[in-house]
């Protein structure tokens, strides 16, 4: 039990840490404009690696902070959108993009929904189809018991 | 976090003086009891409780052995077990959750779940709402809610045929047995402390806030209302027959239960809103999602019901939705139950609990599964229908909305499956889902108003066009307008005003076109709640999606380090910070700013936005002001103090915000006069009449 209350605890630390209330602090911010919003553009994509499923653009998190300004740091180098990104994910793996990339077998993540709408968009077409075409059963037109309950309905 | 070691919690209330009965604005918070001195009698109740889940367990097995024993051999006596069973589980299981609430309520430490999640100074809903903010409590609340609508199903399912009710009740047992034990054997709520301390350690700040409070009550009633679905498919499965009548019978759990899913989920969403400190209102967080797919599905059985009803078609993937519905309302108790997926709101992770729900997942959606394998031949579809006709316009909803859930999923899942399969630690974000998941909905909206405008059997597109027109053009007109007054921005603000736009007047020309040709607008009066259900919800959905375009399109952002009693202005609105100063609140202290906006000169609003830190929880949050006006937010946070002189102002100008859960209420309240429909509740002499016809699969 002790065990399970240290990792409650343990759980509580993580949650401080990755409580997204303040996030780009004004001491942060470039002052070229342009610069600026192509940071936090780049940042909104960059998961925060000790937070759960934030952008380090929304979190507080100190190491979220440090690759804020990492990313300043680079564009004001001169690097392209792509080269910061690419630099990061050299460091941290591609664990930090929030988009996942389409290498490997990633395809298929990118195309399951795809592929599932094609199938099922030809199924559901066969189906109308054959729908369409089927034979008129006999029981379409309204039974007599269904007319008596149909008439008391409309009674009502 | 100095000296939370659980280790020193029982040798700290021994120094302290036990039975204090300080207010709370002495410090630190810890040390003082606003509760009595340990009563151990008091207890009993808890006992009690524990004893009635043990008891609840028990009848659970009887209500899931015995109808079905009896549904089989036909013996009435056997079946007609399930009804006070039923019953008797509920009740039961009741108890055991009130005795548990009463727990919090009077701050009984000695429970471990309590001491976890309570404290003494915690204000009176916090302490109610504590019983299910936590694991434990909140899969009794599940439990609770499974045995509810088991016994609603008992108590008004009078006009189903006997064998088919003992069936649904079974298999609702079933699953009540399943959870129970899950419970019993590995999240125990009433377990004991073996020395009580003196206060307990709070419950998650977030988590104190009124719209996150409801926020679990009305998800569950939503994922687990489902329950009934999946339990009157298998019933329907193991009695091979699925005819109009059945569909009449599950469209109003599945109505009841997406519409407390659509609260549920709206709650929440505006929680994230007002309480994160930016304004995101949707994260593709895997516990979002979790809920999300059961409401998407369970959207799509809602449509596809109709089909079953009215024209007897669709009638095994209607079942197979059912199941997955329920499916995957399974998986979302997984997901978030098991922590195998970490992320922002999942409060325990533990092994032993996600095999133990796997396995759950696993013989019941697997074994619902391999009966609608085996049996799904039975089911003839008997309908109809032309290509072009409502019938068509339902499929296609189904698909879409079928392919959009499992995007979901398999972004949910994939980094999961990344780390086993491939060994690649990878993130699937937001990024992801906005690109895979939005184009489906685009469709979804473009073609709805024209499918629900189609007659069934055989309609007339041209027809529906020329009535559609209007609404058409005007959509078309709002998407120039915006465009040209928003210039150079994205294309995809005007798209969801179009979008919304087409949503709201398609589901205003639908109910013009039942006036007829000489407009008779009595015959509205006279028209069945379900056609107004059906335009409400539709032009809801409508909102929500104007709602969502507005807020990513158009809102504006400013930081900046605000001096007091300098004004500011922030997307034409003057800003001034009046004042900072310390307050105090019953279990936080907090740091608030005062904050003047004005409008051409004259005072608009006056906000309060505040930092809070709770010091048992030793977790600060932030608390927003928001001047909440009918076309736009206006969202402050205050923060840091600075070195220099200073504090950090977030200002957020969000456009159509409130649209977004304005839309969801409307889809909620769609929902609800269309429950109300005469249809349901003449559904009892229909019933008997189709239950008679029906064609037995032996």
């Amino acid at each position: 039990m002790m065990l399970l209350l240290r990792r409650m605890i343990l759980a509580l630390c993580f949650a401080m840490a990755a409580l997204p209330a303040a996030a780009v602090q004004p001491d942060e911010m470039l002052d070229d404009p342009v610069l600026e919003q192509r940071a936090r553009d780049i940042s909104a994509g960059l998961r925060c690696l000790v937070c759960q499923n934030e952008s380090i653009d929304e979190s507080n998190a100190s190491l979220a902070r440090d690759l804020r300004l990492l990313v300043r740091e680079r564009l004001v180098a001169g690097d392209s959108n792509e080269e910061v990104v690419d630099f990061i994910v050299e460091r941290y793996g591609e664990f930090v993009l929030l988009q996942p990339t389409t290498r490997g077998w990633n395809w298929l993540l990118w195309a399951a929904g795809p592929l599932l709408f094609i199938c099922a968009a030809g199924v559901g077409a066969a189906y109308i189809r054959s729908r369409s075409r089927a034979e008129s059963p006999a029981s379409d037109a309204l039974s007599e018991d269904e007319r008596r309950r149909l008439e008391e309905l409309l009674r009502e | 976090m100095i000296s939370l070691d659980p280790k020193d919690v029982p040798a700290r209330d021994k120094q302290s003086s036990r039975g204090r009965r300080d207010k709370v604005n002495a410090a630190p918070f810890a040390l003082i009891g606003a509760g009595p001195p340990l009563e151990y009698d008091r207890g009993m109740v808890t006992e009690f409780g524990h004893f009635a889940l043990i008891l609840a367990f028990l009848v659970a097995i009887v209500q899931m052995v015995v109808p079905m024993a009896g549904a089989h051999k036909r013996w009435p006596g056997w079946m007609a077990v399930a009804e006070p069973a039923a019953t008797t589980q509920f009740l039961l299981i009741g108890f055991s959750f009130l005795a548990l609430t009463w727990a919090f309520l009077t701050s009984d430490f000695s429970l471990r779940l309590v001491y976890l999640n309570s404290h003494s100074a915690k204000p009176l809903i916090y302490k109610i709402s504590g019983v299910w903010g936590n694991h434990e409590g909140s899969m009794l609340l599940w439990v609770l809610i499974l045995s509810l609508f088991g016994a609603m199903a008992a108590w008004f399912g009078g006009n189903l045929p006997p064998g088919l009710r003992a069936r649904v009740l079974s298999v609702q047992a079933a699953i009540g047995v399943a959870f129970i034990a899950f419970i019993l054997f590995t999240s125990n709520p009433f377990e004991r402390m073996p020395v009580p301390p003196f206060d307990g350690q709070d419950l998650n700040p977030l988590l104190q806030d009124p719209g996150l409070a409801f926020h679990p009550p009305f998800l569950y009633l939503g994922y687990v209302g489902l329950s009934i679905c999946f339990s009157f498919a298998v019933a329907a499965l193991i009695e091979g027959r699925v005819d109009a009548a059945w569909a009449r019978w599950v469209r109003p759990w599945t109505l009841a239960a997406w519409v407390c899913l659509t609260i549920g989920i709206a709650l929440g969403s505006w929680w994230a809103y007002y309480e994160l400190g930016w304004g995101g209102f949707w994260f593709w967080d895997p516990v979002e999602n979790a809920s999300f797919m059961p409401w998407l599905l369970a959207a799509a059985l809602l449509h596809s019901a109709i089909v079953v009803e009215k024209r007897e078609s669709l009638k095994s993937w209607t079942i197979l939705l059912a199941i997955l519905a329920f499916g995957f309302s399974l998986i979302g108790t997984f997901i978030v139950r098991s922590g195998v997926i970490t992320s922002v709101h999942s409060f325990a992770s533990d092994p032993e609990r996600g095999v133990f729900i796997l396995l759950i997942l696993v013989v019941f959606t697997g074994g619902a599964l391999t009966l609608f394998a085996a049996r799904s031949g039975v089911m003839q579809a008997r309908g109809v229908f032309g290509i072009v006709s409502r019938e068509s316009a339902l499929v296609a909803n189904n698909i879409l909305l079928a392919v959009s859930a499992f995007v979901v999923f398999v972004g949910t899942l994939w980094p999961l499956v990344a780390e086993m399969a491939f060994d690649r630690k990878l993130s699937v974000g937001p990024p992801f889902f906005d690109m895979a998941f939005t184009p489906f909905m685009l469709i979804l909206g473009l073609l709805l108003p024209f499918g629900s405008m189609l007659a069934w059997k055989r309609g007339s597109a041209s027809r529906v066009a020329r009535q559609l027109a209007p609404a058409f053009f005007l959509a078309l007109a709002l998407l120039g307008l915006t465009w040209v007054l928003q210039t150079g921005r994205s294309l995809l603000g005007p798209m969801g005003v179009f979008l919304g736009a087409w949503l709201i007047g398609g589901a205003v020309t639908d109910l013009i076109s039942r006036t007829g040709q000489n407009r008779d607008w009595s015959r509205l009066r006279r028209l069945p709640r379900a056609d107004w259900g059906k335009s409400i919800a539709h032009a809801g959905l409508g909102i929500t999606m104007l709602g969502i375009a507005g807020l990513t399109a158009w809102e504006q952002e400013d930081i900046r380090i605000a001096q007091i009693g300098e004004p500011f202005e922030v997307a034409g609105f003057e800003l001034e910070l009046l004042g900072v100063e310390e307050i105090q609140g019953p279990n936080y202290y907090a740091t608030q700013g005062e904050v003047a906006i004005r409008s051409d000169g004259d005072e608009i609003a006056r906000l309060f936005p505040q930092k809070r830190n709770y010091p048992v929880a030793q977790m600060p949050t932030t608390e927003a002001a928001i001047d909440y006006r009918f076309l736009r937010d206006l969202y402050v946070v205050i923060g840091d103090e600075q070195s220099g002189g200073g504090w950090v102002i977030r200002t957020y100008l969000k456009p159509l915000a409130n649209w977004i859960w304005g839309g969801a209420i409307l889809m909620a309240l769609g929902g609800f006069v269309s429950l109300s429909d005469r249809r349901f509740r003449v559904a009892a002499g229909a019933g008997k009449r189709t239950a008679a016809k029906g064609v037995p699969a032996e």
